[in-house]
């Protein structure tokens, strides 16, 4: 079953009189329990493309459906809701509440949708204990190297069960060792939940994770490789 | 809403200092209030109360046609045999003191200085005078017999340089439309706390300025007051007088007062107003700058599926916090302030407006409504304030707000 299907999707940003086509008609499919890579040089559209697979920014053209369901008719509160019920994100700059400790950055996505105190506990430590991190759950995002802060983040994109993770250059900020520790994490999630991952990457260490690699240049996709 | 709580909390507690002087800008602004509300209610309360006990009385009964801008003195404009119609009053229940009083229009010379008065003829010995008699702060008080004794107040004696036992000329007008003069003694020196009362108004025995006006038995007004000032919409419609009479209550002499009450409450609602403006523009300055630095972690929690409305939220607990902890701030201030200046009142000297019995130190007096209306509105600006960077957060797009620097 698809996941994503996007079909013939344009993104044109307009900056005073200047236009720049970002995508440039743009066609995927991505199936359950996936792990692509989105690659390509800076510029070619790849956090463009995961930003409309992520319902965080609408085409300009074209259409997007994640689970069946096409996400560009979607209002803003609904893309909010679709987001947290079926989407997990994981950025490059680790993205956590500085206020929150680890366990409360991971247990917000849980607390959004209304889970009851005791499933969000279990839940919570479930997932400190499947990215290491038990001993660290009342640390904030300060108290914690980037490794730890970038592996609360996978944490709490997997927290509410969704379907798809997205993740935008989730080791650009980290060193080789933390870097493969991220990926051999999210690769074992994907292999034991099989839950879909999506990831726009140009660092060739990572690429080597995935099932798939999608390749774009100048907002289109050049190359498909399974 | 308990998560959102506590993230409010904790990210007021990011920049203390910050949100510490942002409450302290709505304490300082409530406690402004509270201090400008309790000293214009002290100052209205005893204006009134000065007024009514050294001026108008509670009523006063006078001849229909009797103009007291003039202090007319011609027969038909005065209440005739004052002292009978005094009594029958005085012997109500609720009436404290019913005395005929004598007004006429005149100056005070000595040497080369003069100085225009409200030349007063009271009863000396009638409770209505207590307030002049208490107010005797050097000499003697007057008694009914005097015929050569005035008692003047502190900034006439000041102004025309005398003391007592000093000669002073008066000149006053007379029934006839003639200029009487006389030679009299300064027997005391008043004060009433009231510098436009005081610095005006000269008192005779009611003999002798009946006497030396040519209208005796006679009297410009039978000045009334009762035991509580709510008794006279109760005591006044009561009373019954001939019909060449009219009875006016304190609210009728009053009228200056009124208006000036009406004039200060606008004014002083500007002042409220740039206050509260002052307070509320550091709220927003305070959260707008909140919003900025907190750009991409607004795109985070839209990302992670906030809705908007959770981020407003989110703002708001902020701003109601900073509202709570600016109203704590300045009802303590704001109280012990107001306490100060109930104690040791504050000084204003002479307002210099004439007509009006403002006292020269006004003590702050509090109301319950005051402090609980003034709270509220405080608060609710406060919220009012935090909405437009709510909603400036709540509308953020999650891609641009993700895009933004941390």
């Amino acid at each position: 079953m698809e996941v994503v299907k996007i079909e013939n999707i344009t993104r044109v940003y307009q900056v005073g009189k200047v236009e720049t086509q970002a995508l440039r008609g743009v066609n995927l499919s991505i199936g359950n329990g996936e792990f692509t890579a989105l690659v390509g040089p800076s510029g070619s559209g790849k956090t463009t493309l995961l930003q409309m697979i992520g319902c965080l920014d609408q085409p300009t053209t074209g259409s997007v459906a994640i689970n069946g369901k096409d996400v560009t008719k979607l209002n803003r509160n609904q893309r909010a809701d679709m987001r947290r019920g079926t989407i997990g994100f994981i950025f490059q700059f680790f993205a956590l509440i500085p206020t929150l400790t680890a366990y409360e950055n991971v247990e917000m996505p849980l607390l959004l949708n209304g889970h009851p105190p005791k499933e969000r506990r279990e839940r919570v430590m479930e997932l400190l204990k499947a990215v290491d991190l038990t001993d660290r759950a009342n640390n904030r995002p300060d108290q914690l190297s980037g490794g730890q802060q970038q592996r609360v983040a996978v944490a709490r994109a997997l927290a509410s069960k969704p379907t798809l993770i997205l993740a935008d250059e989730p080791t650009a900020n980290l060193d080789t060792t933390n870097g493969h520790q991220v990926m051999d994490i999210m690769k074992k999630l994907n292999q034991e939940t099989g839950v879909t991952f999506v990831f726009a990457t140009h660092d060739p260490r990572v690429i080597s994770y995935a099932d798939r690699v999608v390749t774009l240049e100048d907002g289109l996709i050049v190359k498909d490789t399974k | 809403m308990i998560q959102i709580l506590k993230m409010a909390f904790r990210d007021l507690g990011r920049n203390r200092r910050r949100s510490f002087f942002s409450a302290l800008a709505v304490g300082g602004g409530l406690a402004l209030l509270i201090l400008m509300s309790s000293v214009i209610e002290g100052e209205m309360g005893s204006a009134l109360e000065s007024a009514i006990k050294l001026q108008t009385g509670h009523i006063q009964i006078r001849a229909a046609t009797y103009d007291e801008n003039k202090s007319s003195l011609k027969w038909e404009d005065l209440v005739a045999n004052p002292d009978e119609i005094a009594g029958q009053i005085a012997a109500l229940n609720q009436v404290k003191a019913a005395t005929p009083r004598l007004y006429a229009s005149g100056f005070l010379s000595s040497g080369t200085q003069s100085a225009s008065a409200k030349i007063t003829g009271i009863d000396p010995m009638s409770p209505a005078s207590d307030p002049y008699r208490e107010g005797v702060i050097s000499g003697n008080y007057l008694s009914p017999d005097d015929r050569d004794a005035v008692l003047i107040g502190k900034p006439m004696a000041e102004k025309l340089n005398l003391k007592v036992g000093d000669n002073v000329g008066l000149s006053l007008n007379t029934a006839d439309g003639n200029v009487q003069d006389q030679a009299f003694i300064v027997k005391g020196i008043y004060t009433t706390g009231t510098y436009g009362f005081d610095s005006g108004t000269v008192f005779l025995p009611l003999a002798k300025a009946q006497a030396m006006t040519q209208t005796e038995n006679h009297a410009s007004t039978i000045f009334v007051l009762l035991n509580d000032t709510a008794l006279t919409d109760t005591v006044a419609p009561a009373l019954s007088v001939s019909p060449n009479l009219e009875i006016k209550t304190w609210k009728d002499l009053n009228a200056l007062f009124v208006e000036y009450e009406t004039f200060a409450q606008s004014y002083i609602a500007i002042f409220y107003m740039i206050i509260l403006a002052i307070s509320a523009s550091v709220i927003i300055n305070t959260l707008i700058m909140s919003v900025y630095e907190r750009t991409r972690e607004i795109g985070i929690l839209s990302a992670i599926g906030m809705r908007g409305g959770r981020i407003m939220m989110l703002f708001l607990a902020e701003s109601s916090m900073l509202a709570i902890g600016g109203v704590i701030m300045g009802l303590i201030i704001g109280v012990l302030g107001t306490l100060y200046f109930n104690i040791n009142g504050f000084y204003i000297g002479d307002m210099g407006l004439s007509g009006m019995a403002i006292a020269d130190t006004i003590y702050a007096k509090l109301t319950v409504d005051n402090l609980i209306n003034l709270t509220i509105l405080t608060f609710v600006v406060t919220m009012l304030a935090g909405l437009y960077p709510a909603v400036m957060a709540s509308r953020m797009q999650p891609v641009e707000a993700l895009r933004a620097e941390k």
